[in-house]
């Protein structure tokens, strides 16, 4: 029964890497939307909103996301509602990744000289006017390198998911050694798969960063 | 939704979860002051003149910062028992949490040390100090202390990763979580109160890391700069 690793379980692996880099994808996307409303309430002139959003953002960065993902799968559940595990890690990601990109998007747009606020708002633009024709094209370019680089640390988290059964690279890498048990090989390819995303991830951020910092050297 | 929260039941494990957490904040201080050592260690050898140690040790660095932590675990845990060599949870979890805090120290600790500009080393040899009184007293100090929220942001993610290691059953407060919502089948309640304290945990750190700045940065002590 136990031949050893084959093709076969190669295969498995693969497939669970292109869960991962799926749950990847849906987690920035949707995380993206929401942390742009995280940060637009961080920003905002409104003092309750700007509270309410950083007690979420505390909250979120002070828990442990495998405890986000324990509670939102066993509080689904408690509700009556059953999603499918990729919805259920998807949402739990999404909250984990809002958090996370409104408060670097946030430190972004504050990066951006007050001086540019003050001159738009002379010429009698409105507040979105402000934030999508001034201040947005400014922030963004600040906000590419560390958005990649937390576009790394989100592929390393979706790791997470397979402790609410989502059949992703770990949870594949966790099924295929309890029959082989072969763990230093199969955990061992798991890693270089993850290192075969997060690295170009990585060098990219990197490079970005070099390219961001021109000027000022 | 009528659904009856029951945050009595855990009141009985009262004793189960503080255990936990002290658990929890235990690993995490083993694993960071070792950590630290090895990620100043790292960051030093990345400056090396040799360059197979600076190939050595940026391999390391970059293999843990693009691998998540869970898989590192279960490669070590696993790993070390299928060649026969068993060890306890604790020691295992603590030592990949070593591994791991060593590596994102030793990038941190690296761009501090960038940071310091070349005639302020110039300066100390000028002025006849040691090789070791640079390293210790222009190049290491300075940067740790020009990086350190970075580096305390850090450890206070490893704190909260050390959740992980229930994976591997180890009786931190996430494992010891498992174990009562396994007893009360209270769930959802139990893994609020778990949240709540992790939560309690980061500010206790946090302040801890402020005091520990207080004590060691004295420059900062007397400018009133904020860390």
């Amino acid at each position: 029964m136990t031949d050893g690793f084959t093709t076969n379980h190669l295969f498995y692996l693969l497939q669970g890497l292109v869960w991962t880099v799926v749950l990847s994808a849906l987690a920035f996307a949707l995380g993206g939307v929401a942390g742009f409303f995280v940060m637009l309430a961080r920003t905002s002139p409104i003092r309750w909103l700007r509270r309410l959003s950083l007690i979420y953002v505390q909250i979120i960065q002070g828990t442990p996301l495998l405890i986000l993902m324990f509670v939102i799968y066993f509080g689904l559940g408690v509700i009556g509602i059953e999603l499918p595990p990729l919805m259920a890690a998807g949402v739990g990601m999404m909250i984990y990744s809002s958090a996370y990109l409104g408060e670097i998007w946030r430190g972004c747009v504050e990066s951006v000289p007050r001086t540019q606020f003050e001159a738009a708002e002379c010429l009698a633009l409105t507040r979105w006017q402000v934030l999508i024709d001034v201040i947005l094209p400014q922030a963004m370019r600040i906000a590419t390198p560390p958005t990649v680089g937390f576009m790394v640390q989100l592929v390393k988290n979706t790791s997470l998911a397979s402790v609410v059964g989502f059949v992703e690279l770990t949870r594949a890498a966790q099924v295929i050694n309890n029959s082989l048990f072969q763990p230093f090989l199969i955990f061992g390819i798991a890693a270089a798969f993850y290192f075969c995303v997060c690295y170009p991830l990585s060098v990219w951020s990197r490079s970005l960063e070099r390219k961001l910092n021109v000027g000022r050297r | 939704m009528n659904y009856q929260f029951d945050f009595e039941a855990l009141l009985p494990y009262w004793q189960s979860f503080l255990q936990g957490a002290i658990t929890t904040i235990q690993m995490t201080i083993v694993a960071v002051a070792i950590g630290l050592v090895i990620g100043v260690l790292c960051a030093i050898a990345r400056r090396s003149a040799y360059p197979w140690l600076r190939l050595v040790v940026g391999i390391y660095i970059e293999i843990v910062r693009n691998t998540p932590f869970i898989v590192q675990i279960f490669f070590i845990f696993f790993g070390l028992s299928s060649m026969g060599l068993t060890m306890p949870v604790f020691f295992a979890s603590v030592f990949a949490m070593v591994i791991n805090v060593g590596a994102y120290t030793a990038e941190i600790v690296r761009a501090g040390m960038e940071a310091v500009h070349p005639s302020q080393i110039e300066a100390a040899e000028a002025l006849g100090l040691s090789r070791f009184q640079i390293y210790r007293d222009i190049i290491l100090m300075p940067s740790i202390e020009r990086v350190y929220p970075a580096l305390t942001s850090q450890f206070i993610l490893m704190m909260l990763s050390t959740s992980i290691t229930s994976q591997i059953s180890a009786e931190e407060l996430t494992g010891v979580a498992n174990n009562i919502q396994s007893y009360t089948f209270r769930s959802f309640e139990t893994y609020i109160v778990i949240a709540a304290i992790y939560l309690v945990i980061t500010y206790l750190l946090r302040f801890g890391f402020h005091a520990i700045a207080l004590a060691i940065f004295p420059r900062r002590r007397r400018l009133g700069t904020p860390l």
